[in-house]
């Protein structure tokens, strides 16, 4: 392991909770319902965070506690109740119907896993219940896929056939993409988790190879090892490095020789090359901070560095399992400041006296920032963009070289007025 | 337990940020766990604010509620205090922490600070963000205020008389995240000076404590917004005799009454009537030749109380539409919308469904729809021109211009806003006159060449359409051909209503003829 400085902090943070993520969730299986349990704060955050997105009836909903719902428990489950027949006359549609606890929930200790086995009789051959909790008090952003990821598990039926499972959501285009090469590798057998449909979840057992998309997955992760599965460690296919050696774990597993890796992916990888030239050069020796909210920005860091040759200030990040993260940190440069948790007033006066070229942060830091003249990256749109793999290698740097290009453009002399 | 799918409001707690955020020299520390954070998002994104909202979140987690939350509580206040310094300390809690009951305004009170500290109580599972944004003002302004009520004379209105100068007047209620309120609050500044009077205080919005204190050097106050400012005004008014201002100042005949009201109040001689009709050019606009075809529009009404009151309003008297639905999701002006809607002969929809409005939209069957966010989507999806009226709003609601609502410039801005949207009256002429050309078929043709439909494809897809309508009722190819015929923003309605008729009337199959006798008898 390189000698990277690990740091823990804590005080006030600024991040989005698990809820969060149920925008991308909903996108990916478009035949299952988010029904959050919670507050108005939770029906406004969700709305707020999907922002544009605003559909004709969205497949996620808030099923908003009021007074008469605190003053008795059971009274909420009979309310709940009510709500999800309505919910389902109405969307009849809907297959799987994700009960997403919150903050109130959780703290009320409305037993969400008790309503699910009874609407699951009640249901029964029509539509499936899951629970899992989104709640801030327990979930960052990202976490929220990872409780949703481990509440399908148990439904998932065994099965000993090989194959190789890819964990974790991906742009459907991202996703084809992956396939083929994998095909073109020799691995025919492939499944995706989450699936496109919400019913056809893959049936895993102690053949199945489990190579993660995405770096947020720590209890999917357990639970999927408890049902047999292999792990496969790799690093994160984000970036040419990191999908490179995300392909050639995979190509080990299935005892696929490295040759052959090369082979498929080596007009890629110097496609990608070309392609990453121009964003390179306008990253290269600029100096980045990494405010935490995905779990991304240890890969991204990694990403940013080895290859678009940016210089590491500080690498922020909600949680850190080392575990997993191995492979990554790894690949970091040495003496990189990882810092797990936040104290967000003590890290912007950081930033502040750090003067970064370039600050990755949640959407809530982004304009103030700006103001203060330094440029900024939302993580959000990580989680929304196709940004894994060779192929994408360019797309992902070009947005950090985006708002650089934009301040050298704006701040040019020709437009100085005063 | 309420199903929710967009929400018109926030919680109670935004309302306060909206407050605090709108203030200077005002830190709000919210227990709160750390997903409420959102928050920021509001006012750093839609309102594009340069500063992060003055606000502290304890964010406790999972694991400190087994422990002492209360000491987290205190630990964040002391850091939030010595690090902002504020003037004044609110302190509140959000849904969560108002289930686990620390309440952190005792705490704070107990902590020694020589600052005056707002407790905010705002209950989350009964109340939303125009309560919270209500009840935050008028917490602060009673905390700021309370001790100077016995030693006061009341107000009156006539003393800038006395004093030999001139009258002075606080603005009240504008905050941010409020429709068009940073442009609302110059322009009507700018007419109260035209007519010689004073601005003393604007609140919240660019206030700080030390000017919520000095809201008592007024004569007046102006309560421009009821959903925030009327409990406060109600307050000053109950104990400091200041009197304050109903009419809000949205279209021409409101702002020319607010400034009468405002003159009446201060028994200040109104000087210049007639020039004021002629400050807008809404009047002369709606009067041109080019605007007759804005007669009779049908039009459906959605926002918040102060914005749809209004707009009804300023729909049927100034730009001669017909209010075909006007609804709010303030229930605390649902007697007043009400009573707006009654004179106008429709019934008033008071819901905080949005898929209930859009429902009400589309039986309506309007050419334009004022409304929020939402239903600009709603109409988007129903294929109607929408003009954002109110919040809650996007980024493209907070334009980079001066965009005011109010007084003569926000007339003619929604002039534009309303009109724009629609068709250009000759231009609607000329459709209608070509609309049976095969270059001219639901929409306009190119010069680069010809794409459109042709007549015959375009008849033959209507016909596939209306072949069954599903009351079991028979389209002759007559009564078909005659529907095509018509514009095809109001296809749907004619066809809805002409099948209506023949149910009416136990017509089996629908002619040429029986589109005709419908028109006549629905006119």
């Amino acid at each position: 392991m390189s000698k990277v400085e690990f740091n823990k902090e804590t005080g006030p943070r600024e991040v989005f909770c698990g809820l969060t993520s149920i925008v991308w969730l909903h996108r990916r299986m478009p035949d299952a319902f988010f029904l959050v349990v919670g507050s108005r704060t939770c029906a406004h955050l969700i709305q707020s965070a999907a922002g544009v997105m605003i559909f004709a009836e969205p497949r996620f909903g808030t099923a908003i506690l009021e007074e008469k719902d605190l003053a008795g428990l059971a009274d909420a489950h009979e309310e709940l109740d009510r709500v999800v027949n309505d919910l389902i006359a109405r969307r009849p549609e809907i297959k799987t119907l994700f009960l997403v606890g919150s903050c109130p929930s959780e703290v009320i200790k409305l037993d969400l896993a008790t309503v699910a086995d009874k609407l699951n009789k009640r249901f029964l051959g029509q539509v499936r219940f899951v629970n899992y909790s989104g709640s801030g008090i327990e979930t960052t952003f990202t976490q929220g896929e990872d409780g949703a990821l481990k509440a399908l598990i148990p439904l998932m039926e065994s099965s000993n056939e090989e194959k190789l499972l890819l964990v974790g959501t991906l742009a459907n285009n991202v996703e084809d993409r992956f396939k083929k090469i994998f095909r073109n590798l020799g691995i025919s057998n492939i499944e995706s988790f989450p699936p496109r449909q919400s019913t056809e979840l893959p049936k895993i057992g102690k053949n199945t190879k489990v190579l993660l998309t995405q770096p947020y997955l720590s209890d999917t992760v357990r639970d999927l090892k408890h049902r047999g599965c292999e792990i496969i460690s790799a690093p994160f296919p984000l970036g040419i490095e990191g999908s490179t050696e995300w392909f050639l774990a995979a190509a080990k597993a299935f005892k696929i020789s490295e040759l052959k890796v090369h082979e498929i992916i080596s007009p890629l990888i110097n496609r990608a090359k070309l392609a990453l030239e121009s964003h390179k050069e306008i990253l290269k020796g600029k100096r980045l901070f990494l405010l935490p909210e995905s779990q991304l920005e240890i890969s991204l860091a990694r990403f940013l560095h080895n290859e678009c040759e940016m210089d590491l200030i500080e690498v922020g990040t909600p949680y850190l399992n080392k575990d997993l993260m191995k492979e990554e940190i790894n690949l970091l440069p040495d003496n990189t400041k990882i810092v797990e948790g936040q104290h967000v007033e003590k890290q912007l006066d950081r930033v502040r006296e750090s003067n970064p070229d370039l600050v990755v942060c949640g959407m809530g830091l982004a304009n103030p920032l700006e103001a203060e003249g330094i440029s900024t990256k939302w993580s959000i749109e990580m989680v929304f963009s196709p940004i894994h793999g060779i192929d994408q290698a360019a797309d992902l740097a070009g947005l950090f070289s985006k708002p650089l290009r934009r301040n050298q453009i704006l701040t040019t002399k020709t437009l100085v007025t005063h | 337990m309420e199903l929710t799918l967009w929400t018109y409001e926030g919680p109670p707690h935004v309302g306060a940020m909206r407050i605090a955020s709108s203030m200077k020299d005002i830190h709000y520390v919210l227990h709160a766990p750390q997903g409420d954070t959102y928050a920021d998002l509001l006012f750093t994104m839609i309102e594009r604010r340069g500063q992060r909202p003055p606000v502290t979140y304890t964010t406790f987690q999972a694991r400190d509620l087994g422990g002492d939350t209360a000491e987290l509580v205190k630990k964040n206040i002391k850091e939030a205090v010595e690090r902002f310094k504020p003037k004044t300390l609110l302190v509140g809690e959000s849904c969560t922490a108002e289930l686990i009951q620390d309440q952190p305004g005792a705490l704070a009170k107990g902590m020694g600070f020589d600052m005056p500290i707002v407790n905010l109580e705002l209950p989350a599972y009964s109340k939303k963000e125009n309560w919270g944004a209500s009840e935050t003002f008028y917490q602060l302004i009673r905390t700021l205020l309370k001790e100077k009520v016995s030693s006061l004379e009341k107000i009156s209105p006539l003393r800038w008389k006395e004093l030999g100068r001139r009258p002075k007047v606080n603005i009240l209620g504008p905050s941010l995240l409020g429709f068009r309120c940073r442009d609302d609050v110059i322009e009507i500044q700018r007419i109260l000076s035209e007519q010689g009077i004073d601005t003393n205080v604007v609140a919240p919005l660019g206030a700080s404590p030390e000017d919520i204190e000095r809201l008592i050097d007024a004569d007046i106050n102006i309560c421009l917004y009821q959903e925030i400012a009327e409990a406060s005004c109600e307050w000053l008014k109950r104990n400091f005799g200041m009197e304050y201002t109903n009419t809000i100042p949205i279209g021409i005949k409101n702002t020319i009454e607010f400034i009468n009201e405002v003159h009446n109040k201060l028994d200040l001689p109104l000087t210049n009537k007639e020039e004021l009709e002629h400050k807008s050019k809404l009047p002369w606009y709606s009067k041109s030749v080019d605007s007759n075809y804005l007669t009779g529009k049908r039009v459906f009404i959605f926002g918040d109380g102060t914005h749809a009151i209004a707009a009804a309003k300023i729909a049927k008297e100034e730009l001669g539409f017909e209010v075909v639905g006007l609804g709010t999701y303030s229930r605390e002006m649902a007697r007043q919308l009400r009573a707006t809607a009654k004179e106008l002969n429709v019934e008033a929809l008071i819901t905080n469904n949005y898929l209930e409005v859009e429902d009400a939209m589309k039986k309506a069957a309007p050419e334009l729809v004022l409304g929020t966010q939402m239903e600009r989507h709603s109409a988007k999806r129903l294929g109607i021109p929408c003009s954002v009226i109110s919040t809650p709003m996007h980024v493209q609601d907070v334009p980079a211009r001066y965009s005011p609502q109010m007084g003569w410039e926000g007339a003619n801005v929604i002039f534009d806003d309303w009109v724009h949207p629609l068709m250009m009256g000759l231009e609607e002429h000329l459709i209608d006159m070509f609309k049976h050309d095969f270059e001219f078929v639901d929409g306009h043709q190119s010069h680069l060449g010809n794409t459109a439909t042709k007549t015959e494809d375009f008849i033959n897809s209507e016909e596939k359409k209306d072949k069954n309508s599903k009351e079991g009722i028979i389209w002759t190819e007559s009564g078909r051909a005659e529907l095509t015929k018509v514009p095809f923003f109001v296809r749907g309605k004619v066809k809805t209503n002409t099948e209506k008729y023949a149910i009416l009337r136990g017509i089996p199959e629908i002619s040429d003829e029986t589109l005709y006798d419908a028109k006549a008898y629905f006119s």
